[in-house]
């Protein structure tokens, strides 16, 4: 029934104020920008709320449309008798001014009656506001941070749990603002190069929070508004009704950049979103250990510390003085050197001959170049020397 | 004899002849020294009148810049300074000292003392304006230029900002002293100097909304002033009282802001209700209804704008519980807001109406500042704020209250009290040409930002989509032509009368006016009620 309503008040409204645009000689000029409406985004003059894709949104647009129909008949009214009075009541028309000026009924009435009124706003008003904050029995909790001026998201909870990407403007978009002559692109400052990506009839649980400054993540057809506040989390929901894309802007003035870090995100069916996961996850699997990224001394030695213990250990032992055959690594004059590729090399393809393994083919060369630090740096040895996963990768050719 | 405007003053029975002053101070000694209240109010309204114009070229360089989409003029950084400045210039510099203006001038003169309770601290909290507005608009020239973090600064984006934050923040510190000491000065002008006979309860309305917007006033700047000396220690002496980095909540600046920013509110438009309550009786011939109605809904718009500040708030993600308080508190507003409306409205009703300028801008303001009204009423219902938080609605409602609210009551005030100020008639013709110029302009300009916020359009945005490009321009359109608007008002008729050209002001032009100013003669002289007057029953005339 409300949705029913929202559709006719919607409708209406529109086509009055549509109505009293043109007549004013005010009417659209389409030519000047010849833009399109964007779907899930703002429509060329749009007059009105956005359309709703979540059944919060429908809510506060009846809520939004019950208010503007109270407001318009209390302003008809109020200034009908104001302009009958002022018809009416002239000097020039001979008017003989009343001597009146009190009446505790009258202000008693005046009173009472719009409190009425105000109470019967906030009734509707305060169910909507208990819906919205009801961010429990999430499916998918997505981490949403704020940066200047990009949007990051982490999928912390549900399908799609470790996924993360950072969201920006495309840079031609960015570009053709300076240029100050924009291109008639009907997504012109919506396009990002990595769209948040949810499934359709999920209730999604969103919880922002900011690197740097206030930022707020807003999706008008959402309903969704809520402030991204650097060293603080706060959380909002939506359940999306229709797959499509839906659009918004950063709304909390963020730095110079404020205008260019919207947001995009892509409602799919469950099934093109579980596949959108898995693909994700590959991706990340691939990209997990770039062999060219270059890495500080500490990461390495944290990360090489686990590859000792979870593979050298055994033989080496974890004080790396070794036992019976099996060398020791602490103070070894290979360990030690200031040439990497003989310990390189000789974990790599292993000394079969004293019983050391070939790694080659069980470590990654991240691991390998974080084991290595790590030995090059533990008990007694204090080399500082750091071996890049690179240098591995250089040697396994 | 004494600098005097008018050297004929006689109708008051007691000319200021008596006593030869041949030390008063002539030519610019006048104003620097000045300690009469006449003559500092016209200096607190030449100054906001100043400002208005620098915080009108901003905006038309605001306006400029979004007239289409892309970047014409200005770069992002620049177009946030503007809309920082252009905020902060009207609200500290144009509409609050112009209302001050309003009270130098009209107060003594209403409840019939001879001038401000303290002539002297009256001088200084004028000439510490001077100072901060040159700070204030110094700050463009500072490396990295003017802040650009809002007018509301909030942190942690003031914590990334320049040395002109901290000229802004003394600034607003002298501004906020110079707020306090005028309020001091009107609350004991009223409560210790008011003629005998004039009792609170017959004193005017305008002298009773200044009463109630001088103790805001005091409640609330020094809460101003420790949120921006916060900023400051969290700048440069190493505090963490909003920097998250060092454990600082950056809400609780925003809770701190808006508990001094909503009161101030109300400081811009209680004024604007005196005004208006004076102006409506005076055209429709006939008494305010509902005169003891009006002061128990001034002091209760007074009492409530404390508890409502955190609806500017809601997209922070406040409990729900914290969230529906503040909405109904919010909306509670609305009822004495109302009552004030239907008063005016019943005060019209069967009166003899005639519609001269100032009347015009009354009605004016009562017709578009309820438009203001009733997007308040919309905005505060949370769900629909948050929808529409950060978007040109709210740049629209707010811009419906303030320019068609207190800048048109201000322009009905001039209209009303300046053939007392100057002694001369303004010309009635040009009045209605600038009242209809600016009303057109002014709704041209903003009813399109009610349609660009509810598509979603946020504020503060130095270029947009597409979409938004047609109401952009109208909006721009009209923002040019109200601009115009004041530049017309300003040489056609403001000056023509501060020249004393026009036809000679009667001693009450307006038939219908009350009050104790029309007892003294047009314009008033240099010194009014030396001896407290001799008042008839409901203090409106002298009559010894």
């Amino acid at each position: 029934m409300m949705n029913a309503r929202v559709h006719r008040v919607g409708g209406w409204t529109s086509r009055l104020i549509a109505l009293a645009t043109l007549a004013l000689g005010l009417a659209a000029s389409p030519a000047a920008w010849a833009v399109n409406d964007l779907p899930g985004g703002p429509a060329v003059n749009q007059i009105d709320l956005t359309p709703a894709a979540t059944h919060i949104a429908e809510d506060l647009h009846w809520l939004h449309n019950y208010m503007l129909i109270i407001c318009l008949v209390i302003f008809v009214a109020v200034f009908g008798v104001m302009f009958y009075s002022i018809f009416k009541h002239r000097k020039s028309k001979g008017a003989v001014p009343a001597t009146f000026h009190e009446s505790l009924a009258v202000e008693i009435a005046w009173t009472v009656v719009p409190f009425v009124i105000v109470i019967f706003m906030a009734l509707p008003a305060t169910r909507v506001v208990v819906a919205m904050k009801d961010t429990t029995n999430a499916d998918i909790t997505v981490k949403v941070t704020g940066y200047q001026w990009k949007w990051g998201y982490d999928y912390i909870n549900g399908e799609g749990e470790g996924i993360g990407f950072v969201s920006t403007l495309d840079t031609a978009q960015r570009d053709f603002s300076d240029s100050g002559k924009p291109p008639t692109a009907d997504d012109y400052l919506f396009k990002v190069d990595n769209p948040l990506v949810v499934p359709v009839g999920k209730k999604i649980r969103v919880i922002t929070t900011a690197d740097d400054v206030i930022h707020s993540w807003s999706v008008p057809a959402f309903g969704v508004k809520q402030d991204a506040i650097p060293g603080f989390v706060r959380d909002a929901w939506f359940k999306a009704e229709r797959i499509g894309i839906f659009y918004g802007q950063c709304s909390e003035l963020c730095g110079k950049e404020h205008a260019y870090m919207p947001i995009q995100v892509k409602v799919v069916s469950a099934e093109d979103y579980t596949k959108w996961v898995a693909d994700q996850k590959k991706a990340i699997a691939a990209k997990a250990d770039d062999p060219n990224k270059v890495w500080a001394l500490d990461a390495l030695m944290a990360r090489g510390e686990k590859v000792y213990t979870g593979n050298c250990a055994v033989c080496h032992k974890p004080d790396g003085k070794g036992a019976g055959p099996v060398k020791p690594l602490d103070a070894s004059a290979v360990v030690l050197s200031d040439n990497h590729l003989e310990q390189i090399t000789t974990v790599l393809n292993g000394r079969l001959d004293k019983g050391m393994p070939s790694w080659k083919a069980v470590l990654n060369d991240t691991d390998l170049a974080a084991v290595i630090t790590y030995t090059k740096n533990s008990w007694s040895n204090h080399t500082g020397q750091i071996v890049q996963p690179a240098e591995v990768l250089a040697a396994r050719k | 004899m004494s600098a005097v405007l008018d050297p004929h003053g006689h109708a008051d029975g007691h000319a200021h002849d008596d006593h030869h002053d041949h030390h008063a101070p002539t030519g610019w000694r006048r104003w620097v020294f000045a300690t009469n209240h006449k003559d500092i109010g016209t200096l607190y309204l030449l100054f906001s009148f100043t400002m208005l114009m620098v915080g009108g070229v901003l905006a038309l360089c605001i306006r400029a810049e979004l007239a289409q989409p892309g970047l014409q003029f200005f770069n992002p950084e620049m177009f946030n300074q503007f809309t920082t400045m252009h905020g902060l210039i009207m609200v500290f510099g144009a509409i609050m000292p112009a209302f001050v203006g309003f009270a130098n001038w009209m107060v003594p003169l209403q409840v019939g003392a001879s001038d401000m309770a303290f002539a002297r601290m009256n001088n200084f909290s004028f000439w510490l304006l001077i100072p901060a507005a040159a700070m204030l608009v110094g700050s463009f020239f500072t490396p990295g230029g003017a802040p650009a973090a809002g007018w509301t600064l909030y942190a942690p984006l003031t914590l990334q900002m320049g040395p002109s934050m901290d000229m802004s923040i003394f600034a607003m510190h002298i501004m906020g002293a110079s707020s306090i000491m005028g309020s001091i000065n009107i609350i004991v002008t009223i409560l210790n100097m008011r003629a005998p006979g004039m009792t609170l309860m017959k004193m005017p309305l305008f002298c009773w909304t200044w009463l109630i917007t001088a103790y805001l006033l005091i409640a609330v700047m020094p809460v101003l002033a420790g949120a921006i000396t916060m900023t400051l220690t969290d700048r440069h002496f190493g505090t963490s009282f909003f920097n998250p980095a060092g454990g600082g909540d950056p809400v609780l600046y925003q809770h701190v802001f808006w508990f001094f920013g909503h009161p101030e509110v109300y400081i811009m438009i209680l004024p604007a209700f005196g005004i208006v309550s004076a102006i409506v009786p005076a055209f429709a011939r006939k008494k305010l209804f509902g005169y003891a109605s009006m002061v128990y809904a001034t002091a209760s718009i007074a009492i409530l704008s404390f508890i409502v500040w955190a609806h500017h708030m809601f997209a922070t993600g406040m409990p729900v519980t914290g969230q529906l308080f503040f909405m109904y508190a919010t909306m509670l507003i609305a009822v004495p807001t109302g009552v004030k409306i239907f008063n005016w409205l019943a005060t019209m009703w069967r009166g003899s109406m005639t519609f001269e300028t100032p009347m015009l801008f009354a009605v004016g303001f009562i017709f578009v500042f309820t438009m203001g009204g009733f997007t308040g009423l919309i905005l505060a219902m949370a769900p629909v704020d948050i929808e529409l938080q950060d978007t040109y609605y709210v740049v629209a409602h707010f811009h419906y209250v303030l320019v068609a609210g207190s800048l048109y009551a201000l322009f009905a005030g001039f209209y009303y009290w300046s053939p007392k100020w100057t002694g001369v008639m303004y010309n009635e013709t040009r009045g209605k040409i600038h009242f209809w110029w600016s009303l057109i302009a002014f709704n041209v300009t903003f009813f399109p930002m009610h349609f660009l916020g509810l598509a979603g359009m946020p504020r503060r945005y130095a270029d947009y989509p597409a979409q938004f490009a047609d109401f952009n321009l109208l909006a721009s359109i009209g923002a040019f032509f109200f601009g115009f608007a004041q530049v017309y008002f300003f040489l056609l008729v403001v000056l023509p009368v501060m020249r004393g050209k026009g036809e000679k002001a009667p001693q009450k032009p307006w038939d219908g006016a009350e009050g104790l100013e029309w007892e003294v003669p047009s314009p008033a002289p240099f010194h009014t009620f030396e001896e407290p007057p001799k008042l008839n029953a409901d203090a409106t005339r002298v009559i010894g």
